[in-house]
């Protein structure tokens, strides 16, 4: 992965960066420059809550080739406190004692890196709580 | 918009087609298409095909493979919407000759998946790169999740999924064209290695090379040349959020419901006037949301009804009657283009051990990425 595709992310990937609008009452990670709910484009910026629950999960055993991720590992669609929803790996937990609505924090985290001495790409994983 | 009809059809046995290049295998099947509907001029060629840019390093495919037929100068163009490109392409050969602009069109798909070594990669650029696959989710893993909440919201069985897979590889054995001819248990799908839980590889489609043709022209031209026409009663498109977790709902795909509704209206046929359903299975769940999503039965029941066999050859509903993409293949571009294939045969009495009695209108849904795209056709004897 091109090392400014990344560096564009890091808002979004450290701290949660998104926006929300206050029609819909949605929340956008990325942050969106129009929301598709009602095409107000005065978005208002919002850092995500950190807490969240588990909508539905898997546990991955082939993994994307570029990754050089560690099988298995699990995957979750996370919701957090506010609504919003997000898609990473589960950490620091036994795959096999995940469930639905399951609570999560989500935490900072090393997500991928580029071979042997390539760039080192962190993000956010959710940890169960 | 005029009426217009496939008038003919042609596809290769899909598979590890080690032997023949992506434009080869476009080739003979256009040729076997271009042959069956017994035509003498095309006005404009339409390539479905998803990613041969990153599976065979070549793009420009329209005009490649105009030449390769001999077709050139005719406008020629590519469409890609993830594996729905060949249902897009479809649609955009109904579009032309629709509005008057072309008389006779060829239609076709193609995907050539076993060159590389980076399928997995490849077919995952359909999912949102930063935001899905960056954490490390597959395809498998998308429709893992979607399987995983189906069964906890509505009791759909692990076993109900395995049966869409043995249902499936049963038509498929039927269908000389099909990537696999042999039949599977549910013991054997159980038994197969996991992919992404609850997902296990006989849940999975194949990866295939393949390539498949029809041609299309208004009904009128059809009729006065004396061809053996089946009408496209309606085209639709929807789309939704690229990303999984953005959507409304997890279990439910917006792009199907809304692409049906359209396709029905446009029809002017309700969902119990199907006579068979060729539908996007490429994976096990996949086909179980698309049957309640298009109507075919209440939402959560598209497991139960498998269960039941209503969607066998002789069930209320049969759907993907050619083994569907989990034992006809799916090499991506051509999918959506071989289910118009296998809907042409069946309208014309030519599907052999498949054929569906009184066959009347059949409706063909192709699909791109964890559902952000979907493409509905409804067909019928003229
Ligand atoms: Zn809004």
């Amino acid at each position: 992965m091109p090392t400014q595709r990344h560096w564009r992310e890091i808002p979004q990937r450290y701290r949660l960066e998104g926006n929300f609008c206050p029609d819909c009452n949605r929340y956008f990670l990325p942050p969106r420059l129009v929301c598709p709910g009602c095409g107000r484009k005065e978005l208002t910026p919002k850092k995500l809550s950190r807490k969240g629950k588990i909508v539905t999960f898997t546990v991955i055993r082939v993994p994307p080739k570029t990754q050089e991720l560690k099988t298995p590992y699990p995957v979750a669609i996370v919701e957090t406190e506010e609504g919003a929803r997000l898609t990473c790996q589960v950490c620091d937990c036994e795959p096999s004692e995940l469930r639905i609505g399951q609570e999560v924090e989500i935490v900072f985290r090393e997500v991928m890196r580029e071979g042997k001495t390539g760039v080192i790409m962190y993000g956010y994983k959710a940890r169960p709580v | 918009m005029r009426e217009v009809a496939i008038i003919g059809c042609g596809m290769i046995r899909f598979g590890e087609l080690w032997k023949k290049s992506l434009r080869t295998m476009f080739v003979e099947a256009a040729l076997k298409a271009i042959d069956d509907a017994g035509v003498d001029r095309i006005d404009a060629l339409y390539v479905g095909c998803m990613t041969s840019g990153l599976f065979v390093e070549q793009e420009h495919l329209g005009a490649l493979l105009a030449d390769y037929l001999g077709l050139a100068p005719i406008p020629a163009i590519r469409l890609e919407s993830a594996c729905a490109s060949g249902g897009v392409a479809l649609r955009q050969g109904f579009l032309d000759i629709g509005s008057g602009n072309s008389e006779v069109v060829l239609v076709g798909g193609v995907e050539k998946m076993t060159d590389t070594d980076r399928v997995t990669d490849g077919l995952a650029s359909a999912a949102d790169q930063e935001y899905e696959v960056f954490h490390g989710v597959t395809f498998p893993g998308l429709y893992a999740m979607i399987a995983r909440l189906h069964m906890e919201h509505y009791g759909t069985k692990r076993e109900d999924l395995a049966l869409v897979a043995v249902k499936n590889h049963k038509h498929g054995t039927m269908n000389p064209h099909a990537h696999f001819q042999r039949e599977i248990t549910v013991d054997q799908v159980l038994a197969s290695s996991l992919v992404a839980d609850p997902l296990r590889l006989l849940d999975c489609s194949p990866v295939s090379d393949g390539a498949a043709c029809v041609v299309l022209s208004s009904l009128e031209w059809a009729k006065a040349h004396g061809k053996t026409p089946v009408k496209i009663i309606a085209s639709a498109m929807a789309t939704d959020t690229l990303a999984l977790h953005q959507r409304k709902e997890i279990t439910t795909l917006g792009s199907v419901v809304e692409s049906g509704r359209k396709a029905y209206a446009m029809a002017g046929v309700g969902p119990d006037q199907i006579d068979f359903a060729e539908v996007h299975d490429c994976f096990t769940i996949a086909e179980i949301v698309v049957s309640e999503d298009l109507g075919f039965f209440k939402k959560g029941e598209g497991g139960k009804a498998v269960r039941e066999g209503l969607t066998g050859l002789d069930g209320k509903i049969p759907i993907n009657p050619s083994g569907g993409l989990k034992a006809k293949g799916h090499p991506v571009g051509a999918t959506g283009v071989a289910q118009a294939v296998e809907a042409y045969l069946q309208l014309t009495g030519r599907a052999e051990k498949r054929q569906i009695k009184d066959a009347r209108i059949g409706l063909i849904q192709n699909m791109g990425g964890s559902g952000a795209s979907s493409v509905v056709h409804i067909l019928e004897v003229v």
